[in-house]
């Protein structure tokens, strides 16, 4: 029971309250769950609240090593006939 | 990254189909097969199916779903109790997953076609806003969850004492997933070779949570996203470990979860729940596993504001949903499965919920009403205890 | 006209009827068969074979990013002639008016029936009014009736479809549901993709001497582009396999499929078209439609099969496979 999407923060307001948008959609978000949230953050939102942040940074590594797993896979293919 | 990489990157094709052979090679050198995979979380069981990742498996590993769907879990009674608060009057706030699940005499849904001032909410705090907007009218939350939905629940009780409002009040059925696994571990009759942990649950409570169950029963424990991709890794993590002999805590998800979790959110969760027994529907009482207000949030408790009693309700006959719920029983094998059972006219909540097991079998994979064989080459149907091909 | 807001009386047939037909439906249809105010619509057609529909709209709230409920009215007429292989021409109008509607509601309704109307060239010829007293209806409801005049080539249906037909869409898909949903009350979205309402019929005149490579043509309306291949599937009792990947869907629209929990191939379109074509021809009719504003994202999503299943199979977007079902009664926002 986890229906979540990343979005990004992009209005602070007071009483940990604040604004999430993801393609144009903007939804009013509680972020009292996260400690001293920034705008511009990635967040996972759940029921209407930031749960946690996403980290850019570790999304790109591992799709890095997702790439580097298919580049290993698609090299120990045997070559297909013409 | 731009956004669109952040959902689309990890469904990439490409990069599954990698993924999938990477799989195929590990499972083709494991010892012992087939190898039983259980995932615990409502959106990987709908994820697994909406992306028809069983298709991309081979044979030697069997995916099977557990009580990963809050709503699942939650005891025919429940509904009852929370159907007796609408024919008193009050303003019922509910997620529209429990809405047509039924209680031993008719849902939410049902409650409210009588009359019955029964409303969805995307957002507990909705239902908040309707305390306020409305003095006049007592307004009850049906409070139910797993960790991930605890947190926001904590919150909101948080918001209503400090504005104090008083005419809201939780009707709760939280649980905790470690207690779960615990329970799926030790059952003799359950053979679960890895779990995929929650992702959501586990970015609240975070892996560390799992550490005693690893060393207690040297099971794999992976924490993998809900994406394609994330699915397909942690499976491939699980079945890596299988082959090493492991059975560690391992996260890959580690763009959301963290080993210690969410410390504001837990801090929140302690300040205002404890502990209680509750019971899992497949799985009977598990002590400690679940969650209820503090005595010092007594007013903000339904039971306790409004009187009313949770008794245990009965599961309707024939339901088969226990059993589906501790991995037990495929939902094609189940003898009510599209027939008496639909999603249109359901006998159990695992067919109800949109994260139920039966319902995402039904939507995204049933066979054809002829018996043919399924796009994914399984019967509906089980003979002489053996699945036909 | 005097005041703020419908009353009783305006459709009583007395005073205040007349008042408003006057101040709001003679201005903007009077012209034509309506002149005069006959009771009925007298209409010429050269064409031997005549298409006719009816329709009725209720959407909640009435008026929604992108339109509102007189531009739906328009479109999903014309629509439905539309994928009958005809040429809409004339529309009826039946407006229930709740007690009390705001009177600027009314006109920015009606404003949308004759812009969408000058727009599909057609001609609202007929109509009328009903007063309910307050509480009896949600503001308003409309009605229509429409006739076309069927083009030439066109047999559809079916018993036409073949197995190795292509299926195109015109342009991306649930926009408007999720559109009129975002605007509901309640749900707190802002920043919604706009509804896609809209006319298809230049797409299926666009056909033209390729007519008769069309097998069956439907708009994706209630139930979505789910329920429109499902129908066609078990009507033809071929199973129709779809690339998700290569369905449109826009990115504002996912954003809030993926908030609400909704699936997109149950959401409605109300300016989308789904052909069932022979294959040789699915290139010949996208670059036609690719000419047309409302083909600009036309694409080919799938193909009929050999096998008799009867179901829509779903290539998924990371290379699975599911079944794409037909939507089960109302849509709840999920929030697992």
């Amino acid at each position: 029971m986890c229906l979540a999407i990343p979005m990004k923060i992009t209005r602070i307001e007071a009483g940990g309250r604040g604004v999430c948008e993801s393609a144009g959609a903007r939804v009013n978000v509680d972020l009292s769950l996260l400690d001293q949230p920034r705008v511009g953050e990635y967040v996972i939102v759940h029921t209407g609240f930031a749960i946690e942040r996403l980290d850019r940074e570790e999304a790109r590594a591992q799709l890095a090593l997702f790439e580097e797993i298919a580049g290993l896979m698609e090299k120990d293919e045997p070559a297909r006939p013409a | 990254m731009n956004r669109p990489d952040l959902l689309d990157g990890f469904r990439d094709r490409r990069l599954a189909a990698a993924l999938q052979r990477r799989i195929a090679e590990r499972a083709s050198r494991l010892p012992r097969t087939p190898l039983t995979l259980m995932e615990v979380c409502g959106t990987h069981t709908v994820a697994i199916a909406r992306f028809g990742l069983r298709r991309l498996l081979p044979p030697a590993v069997r995916l099977v779903s557990g009580p990963g769907c809050p709503v699942c879990v939650t005891d025919a009674g429940f509904i009852d109790a929370a159907c007796e608060l609408a024919r008193r009057g009050m303003v019922l706030a509910t997620f529209g997953d429990m809405l047509r699940v039924p209680g031993t005499a008719g849902s939410l849904a049902e409650a409210r076609a009588a009359g019955g001032d029964v409303r969805v909410c995307l957002s507990p705090l909705a239902a908040l806003e309707w305390a306020r907007g409305e003095p006049g009218r007592e307004v009850v939350l049906i409070a139910v969850g797993f960790e991930t939905t605890t947190a926001p629940l904590a919150a909101v009780v948080a918001r209503a004492a400090a504005e104090g409002v008083r005419n809201l009040s939780l009707l709760t059925a939280c649980k905790t997933m470690p207690a779960a696994l615990d329970a799926l571990l030790r059952a003799p009759d359950v053979t679960v070779d890895g779990f995929l942990c929650p992702p959501h649950v586990s970015a609240i409570i975070g892996a560390a949570a799992y550490r005693p169950l690893a060393a207690a029963y040297r099971r794999p424990l992976v924490v993998a996203g809900f994406e394609p991709l994330d699915i397909l890794d942690g499976i491939d993590a699980v079945l890596a470990q299988a082959g090493r002999g492991a059975g560690e805590v391992e996260n890959r998800y580690t763009r959301v979860v963290h080993e210690n979790g969410n410390p504001v959110a837990q801090a929140l969760v302690r300040a205002h729940l404890e502990p209680e027994d509750a019971a899992w529907r497949g799985l009977g009482v598990l002590p400690g596993s679940g969650l209820r207000l503090r005595p010092a949030f007594a007013a903000w408790d339904a039971r306790v504001r409004h009187g009313i009693e949770v008794r245990p309700g009965k599961p309707a006959a024939g339901c088969r949903c226990g059993d589906v719920l501790r991995g037990r029983l495929d939902p094609g094998e189940c003898a009510l499965f599209g027939r008496a059972c639909t999603p249109a006219s359901p006998v159990g909540p695992c067919m109800v919920s949109a994260e139920g097991s039966c319902a995402a079998r039904y939507r995204y994979d049933r066979a054809p009403a002829d018996g043919a064989p399924s796009h994914n080459g399984r019967t509906g149907r089980r003979k002489n205890g053996r699945q036909k091909r | 006209m005097k005041g703020e807001a419908i009353l009783l009386d305006h459709g009583g047939g007395g005073r205040l009827s007349r008042e408003l037909i006057e101040a709001e439906i003679l201005p903007r249809f009077g012209r034509g068969p309506l002149a005069g105010l006959p009771d009925g619509a007298s209409l010429t057609s050269r064409m031997r074979r005549l298409v006719f529909t009816t329709d009725a709209y209720v959407v909640q709230p009435p008026e929604f990013p992108g339109g509102n409920i007189g531009h739906l009215a328009v479109h999903g007429t014309v629509n439905d002639l539309a994928v009958c292989g005809a040429r809409p021409r004339w529309l009826s109008l039946a407006m229930i008016l709740e007690e009390g509607l705001p009177l600027a509601l009314l006109r920015r309704v009606l404003d949308g029936v004759q812009a969408a109307a000058a727009d599909c060239g057609v001609a609202v010829v007929t109509g009328d009014t009903k007063v309910v007293p307050r509480g009896a209806c949600d503001r308003l409801a409309l009605c229509t009736a429409g006739i076309g005049e069927a083009l030439p080539g066109f047999r559809l249906g079916p018993p036409r479809i073949r197995p190795g037909d292509a299926i195109l869409v015109n342009g991306p898909l649930g926009d408007h549901g999720v559109a009129v949903m975002a605007a509901r009350e309640g749900i707190g979205i802002a920043g919604a993709p706009r509804s896609d309402t809209g006319p298809v019929h230049r797409l299926v005149a666009a056909l033209g001497e390729l007519a008769g490579q069309a097998a069956f043509l439907r708009d994706p309306t209630r139930g979505g582009l789910a329920a429109v291949l499902n129908e066609a599937a078990r009507a033809a009792r071929r199973e129709v396999r779809l690339d998700e990947a290569a369905v449109p869907f826009s990115a504002g629209a996912r954003a809030v499929a993926g908030l609400l929990g909704l699936d997109l191939f149950s959401v409605a379109s109300e300016g989308r078209l789904a052909l069932f074509c022979r294959a040789g021809a699915a290139d010949a009719i996208l670059a036609r439609w690719r000419r047309l504003p409302e083909g600009r994202g036309a694409a080919r999503i799938g193909e009929v099969a050999r096998g008799r299943t009867g179901r829509v199979v779903l290539a998924t977007v990371a290379g699975g496979e599911r079944i794409l079902d037909v939507p089960e009664g109302e849509l709840l926002p999920r929030i697992c």
